[in-house]
């Protein structure tokens, strides 16, 4: 088993440009992703961050391969899944899972929280699907009895702890995280942080973490790409990223952040 | 005389039994910012929206007062209190996208409110629109006055809203989670240039975020709020160098700091929002409420 579970060369993906389509004839194509080059290893935990239309989520969803990538080469341990399609997909969807900015829109308000959970485990075939259940519950945190509520009967926080169960239950080999605090309170965001910090240590997750905010980036990740326009313009161990930034974007980036300390200089430009 | 803006003991109730806002006092001066602090559903959009008179229909003010300028909104009848708040407040909302019509033109969309509500000729307001839409940095007024929400970023429609708040010289400016929509980097262009209107036009500003690091860099004076009750009251800069209440310092460790990542995001303690809800609990017996 290799150190390096994602291997990016050269990937460049372009998807139709809506906002120019004709109302007849087809959309011309836009370059969302020029050329990245990265690798993530086992175990660690990657930030993703940038500015709106950065690219930073479709990057995401190349490596779990919700978008194909028009270029380049994508690896997964050691597996070419560039162009795979999808019945060769599916029994490596398993092994890559996500969790979802918003957890409303994310859970079925039909089911109930065992519903939720189980689905997809079934749909694998795993074996004692209720004790997996339980545990999942446990690690995130949670009391069994939670199993019997519906998404409605939960806290914004609570249903953030569903959809993370629902993903490391799988027990997948890499699990991508889209903004998955930007919705919550100071509060809860904290306490979402720290139960991931925790999970990524006692569960030795790899952890694909897309923000726009860098403080979160900061305190979660091992290493970031700061992207720009598609292209990586910085990239590497959290420290010195944000200690001595390399990049004019990085430094603008984090410039920005409002601290909360009324004598940050916030007057450069 | 009293402040520009002055709230006292204002209760906002859920169908006339739940209390939303308890008991919430504060003010607000011309040419000062003020701004409210909490978690969702601690009610600092409620305190907007009272004072505007946009309260949803279930909701609707059981005590307390709201003076703007010296007068009583509350003994106002409807029709006069919408024409008093109409020429002296204004909002600017948090999702720009939703706050524009998707199939007007830009330009009348700023003048209308001039025109129909506080008859403006349509030249005189045109002309007030283009020297708005100059003033928040917009390139090419002209231009942008002639095209579709749709066709502008969100920052720039951002703007928009903010000329469009300041148009007919409102001396109060309600501004709720203005910029929670936006990229950091647009965030910081679109908080100075807020700052920068309400010190040009001299208003008073209510500032509505949950954000502690945007309140650093926009207002002179915060309140903390907790289930519709103020926690605490301060001057910004004695607020951050010494919060006094356990919960106001719990909100500032769980703020992101980039410059601190093991002093910063720590959660709220169990024991912290257990007095605070005791607290709740207590005023709601007190006033009535089981």
């Amino acid at each position: 088993m290799s150190d390096i579970l994602y291997q990016v060369q050269d990937m460049h993906l372009s998807l139709p440009d809506r906002t120019k389509k004709r109302v007849f004839g087809t959309a011309p194509m836009l370059e969302i992703l020029k050329g990245l080059r990265f690798d993530i290893h086992r175990g660690e935990v990657m930030g993703i961050v940038g500015g709106s239309g950065s690219g930073k989520s479709t990057t995401g969803r190349a490596l779990v391969r919700l978008l194909e990538p028009t270029s380049g080469r994508v690896t997964f341990d050691g597996t070419d899944i560039t162009h795979l399609g999808d019945a060769a997909l599916r029994p490596l969807r398993r092994r890559f899972q996500m969790f979802f900015q918003d957890p409303l829109s994310s859970l079925n308000p039909r089911h109930n929280v065992r519903g939720i959970i189980a689905a997809p485990l079934k749909l694998h075939g795993f074996d004692n699907v209720d004790g997996r259940v339980g545990q999942a519950l446990e690690q995130v945190g949670l009391p069994d009895s939670f199993r019997h509520r519906f998404p409605h009967e939960m806290s914004g926080g609570q249903r953030q702890r569903i959809g993370i169960a629902r993903a490391i239950a799988m027990e997948p080999d890499f699990i991508l995280a889209d903004e998955i605090v930007s919705g919550l309170d100071v509060s809860n965001q904290a306490q979402i942080l720290t139960l991931l910090e925790r999970l990524v240590a006692d569960l030795n997750l790899t952890l694909g973490f897309v923000s726009h905010d860098l403080s979160v980036i900061r305190r979660l990740c091992d290493r970031v790409m700061v992207m720009q326009e598609g292209r990586i313009v910085e990239m590497g161990d959290v420290s010195p990223v944000f200690d001595t930034p390399q990049d004019a974007y990085t430094r603008e980036l984090l410039d920005a952040i409002p601290l909360p300390d009324p004598d940050q200089d916030w007057n450069v430009a | 005389m009293s402040a520009y803006l002055a709230i006292d003991d204002l209760t906002v109730e859920l169908n006339r039994q739940v209390p939303l806002l308890r008991g919430v006092s504060l003010s607000v001066d011309v040419g000062k910012v003020h701004g409210l602090v909490g978690e969702s559903g601690a009610g600092k959009s409620l305190i907007g929206k009272s004072v505007l008179g946009i309260l949803p229909d279930a909701l609707t003010v059981k005590r307390g007062s709201i003076l703007l300028d010296g007068q009583d909104l509350q003994t106002l009848k409807p029709k006069i209190r919408r024409e008093v708040i109409g020429a002296k407040a204004a909002l600017i909302p948090q999702d720009p996208l939703t706050a524009l019509n998707p199939v007007r033109r830009i330009g009348p969309q700023i003048t209308r409110r001039l025109v129909d509500i506080l008859g403006w000729t349509k030249s005189d307001a045109q002309a007030r629109a283009l020297e708005l839409l100059d003033e928040v940095h917009i390139p090419d007024p002209e231009r942008i006055m002639q095209t579709y929400p749709h066709e502008l970023s969100g920052g720039m429609r951002q703007r928009i809203l903010i000329a469009s708040a300041f148009a007919a010289e409102p001396k109060l400016i309600v501004a709720d989670e203005p910029t929670t929509a936006l990229d950091v980097t647009v965030q910081k262009r679109i908080l100075k240039l807020i700052r920068e209107m309400q010190d040009r036009h001299g208003s008073a500003l209510l500032f509505v975020t949950h954000d502690l690091g945007v309140i650093s860099k926009t207002v002179q004076s915060l309140s903390v709020l907790y289930s519709g009750r103020i926690k605490e009251t301060a001057e910004m800069r004695a607020f951050f160098a010494s919060p006094q209440h356990p919960y106001s310092r719990s909100l500032l460790a769980a703020t992101p700091k980039y410059t601190d990542p093991q002093g910063s995001l720590l959660p709220v303690s169990a024991e912290v929002t257990q007095t605070l809800d005791q607290e709740v609990a207590a005023w709601d017996r007190e006033h009535g409420y089981v």
